[in-house]
């Protein structure tokens, strides 16, 4: 079982990164029981990847660290996404990261168990769990948690804290458990592919007369 | 004739193929005017037919800064001033252009140019040129669907009653003039990103172009991979028997670094990848290379590692603002250095059985050996029927 943490901190250390570790660990371990080994955890840390999303605007292809980052993702069993809250919303660089994947794979997170939380200055933005990311992963097609988790400055160290990030790694823990993620479209385009026959048919064309293939001498 | 013997017809071509841009030079601030620019096209063509390029291919716009918003007129003049050279586009709009036209002007331009043409279909990268031409770019795959069918059977029966979604019926109907010899052109599929357009080659058996110049060689190798293997399914051969183009860009000077430095301010602020990775991420990521003819070589032969072996290789070389002058050098270049390696290199360990570039000749010579099998296959139904069945033969 793989378990993605995509991190959209850009400080070092940060405290995006390590909302995301700790809610990493908790899933980690609940979703691996009773196996006393937990569950294979790999961190995208979207801040070594900047230069290469806003190259993957102009290109149209991601750059080779960005694509080794989509093919951990859409590998995963279940994303723990967390951002920084800039201007009330997610960051630029967190959404970024989420547009490029989506055009190079539009389902890519598709029926996959998602964790979503965030980090602020203050507890004003708590919000933007509910307002902004829920509905861009509910616009991705992804399975969110019931739980998100906001973490203020005044947060860490505070006791409910840890009852929160408990709550919800255990709630995406136990989807893990429950469901395995179904493969990525990308990985077999050919399989998807619709027989050339039957977009000829849905126009109301018929197949070429006869079987004829051009003699290639 | 005279020509075809001194010149063996090419296992793989290789040729130029332009978009047509009028961009300024970003080094003098200067931009042609589209009458420079058009004689620029010309010029460039009549270049690949003097350094023994195969093929020159116009593409299709109709918006600036582009100019060739009608390649046949283009290709039917340059024609005119050539003898050898195979006249193709890159791309013709199989969504927005009327497949009676298509099918029309492509014949023409076959007579005109006594079979040297074939064409690259492909939707175009143009959003609002669909509601330009009346067309809704929801339906851009089943424009393409659907008028290639049509496309298909206008070159192929003289005849055609039709009746489609997107187009007035047809009753009756004679796209004039004919192709030479009943042959049609040989039509590529061009594709950059859409599996359907490789399977639409592969389901008619025809060519499919894939315009790598932008992208990683792992997303051209799954591209091709897919036409060769629908290719196959198709019952057209063997998926190493498919027939593949690729698109390559180069800039070269005998010194790597003076090609460098030369191009380096072009490609800083040209509208495909400006303002973008730089030219060193860029050239290690796609098929663009900067560098000496030796550097080219390299490069291109590396291609076959993940397409297989391929019928044709078109170079964009008129871009980003460079000027007819520097072009001209690079052609020479490209002609006299870099073709001919890559010729007798692509010839080296090609399996017999990998076919060769599909020209006028080789279709007139493949329909012919059908139309024998086919009477010889009628002849032996025929003796071996029951009786009174000889005049099977005769037709």
């Amino acid at each position: 079982m793989r378990l993605v943490v995509v991190s959209a901190g850009l400080s070092v250390p940060s405290s995006t990164r390590l909302l995301g570790d700790r809610l990493a660990a908790v899933a980690a371990k609940e979703a691996a029981a009773p196996s006393p080994a937990p569950a294979a955890v790999q961190v995208v840390e979207l801040r070594d990847l900047a230069v290469e999303i806003a190259h993957n605007f102009t290109n149209g292809f991601p750059g080779p660290a960005l694509a080794d980052a989509f093919g951990a993702v859409v590998r995963a069993d279940g994303l723990i996404v967390v951002t920084p809250v800039f201007s009330a919303s997610y960051s630029g660089l967190f959404k970024s990261f989420f547009d490029a994947l989506s055009v190079h794979d539009e389902d890519a997170l598709a029926g996959k168990p998602v964790l979503i939380a965030a980090t602020g200055g203050t507890a004003r933005h708590s919000l933007v769990l509910d307002h902004a990311l829920r509905p861009l992963f509910a616009h991705l097609k992804a399975v969110v948690v019931p739980t998100g988790v906001y973490a203020a400055s005044e947060d860490w160290g505070a006791a409910g804290l840890d009852r929160r990030i408990e709550r919800a790694a255990g709630e995406l823990a136990a989807l893990l458990r429950g469901v395995s993620a179904p493969g990525s479209a990308a990985a077999g385009q050919a399989s998807t592919l619709v027989p050339f026959e039957e977009r000829l048919s849905a126009l109301g064309q018929s197949p070429r007369p006869g079987k004829s293939p051009r003699a290639v001498s | 004739m005279s020509q075809e013997q001194k010149n063996p017809v090419p296992s793989t071509q290789f040729g130029i193929f332009s978009v047509g841009d009028v961009t300024p030079d970003p080094t003098t601030g200067r931009t042609p005017t589209e009458r420079e620019r058009i004689k620029a096209m010309v010029a460039i063509a009549l270049k690949a037919e003097e350094v023994g390029l195969d093929v020159f291919a116009t593409g299709e716009h109709h918006n600036p800064p582009f100019v060739p918003s009608s390649p046949t007129t283009m290709l039917g003049y340059i024609a005119a001033r050539t003898e050898r050279l195979l006249l193709s586009t890159s791309t013709t709009l199989i969504t927005t252009n009327d497949p009676v036209k298509i099918a029309e002007d492509f014949a023409m331009l076959q007579h005109l140019a006594d079979g040297r043409t074939d064409l690259m279909l492909g939707r175009g990268n143009t959003g609002p040129v669909y509601p330009w031409f009346g067309q809704d770019i929801r339906q851009g795959l089943n424009l393409a669907v659907e008028n290639y069918a049509l496309l298909h059977r206008l070159w192929r029966e003289d005849v055609v009653d039709w009746e489609g979604t997107f187009r007035t019926p047809l009753q009756g109907f004679t796209a004039t003039p004919r192709p030479l010899d009943g042959v049609p052109p040989f039509v590529w599929h061009g594709s950059i990103r859409s599996p359907e357009i490789a399977e639409q080659a592969a389901y008619y058996g025809d060519g499919f172009f894939h315009n790598n110049i932008f992208w990683p060689a792992d997303h051209t190798k799954r591209m091709v991979e897919l036409y060769r293997t629908r290719y196959a399914h198709y019952g057209h051969g063997t998926p190493e028997q498919a027939i593949v183009g690729l698109g390559g860009q180069v800039f070269m000077r005998r010194n790597s670094q003076d090609a460098v430095r030369e191009f380096r301010p072009y490609f800083d602020v040209a509208p495909v990848y400006g303002h973008g990775p730089s030219l060193e991420e860029f050239t290690e990521q796609t098929p663009l290379t900067v560098g000496s003819p030796q550097q080219v070589i390299e490069k291109t032969l590396a291609f076959r590692e993940y397409a297989g072996h391929y019928q044709r290789q078109l170079f964009l070389m008129d871009h980003a603002g460079l000027p007819l002058k520097t072009v001209l050098e690079q052609l020479d270049l490209l002609g006299e250095e870099v073709v001919p390696v890559l010729r007798e290199e692509f010839a080296r360990n090609r399996p017999a059985d990998v076919p060769d570039a599909p020209t006028h000749a080789s279709l007139r010579a493949a329909a012919e050996a059908e139309a024998s099998r086919n009477a010889e296959d009628a002849v032996s139904a025929g003796a071996t029927g029951a009786g009174g069945r000889e005049e099977v033969a005769a037709g």
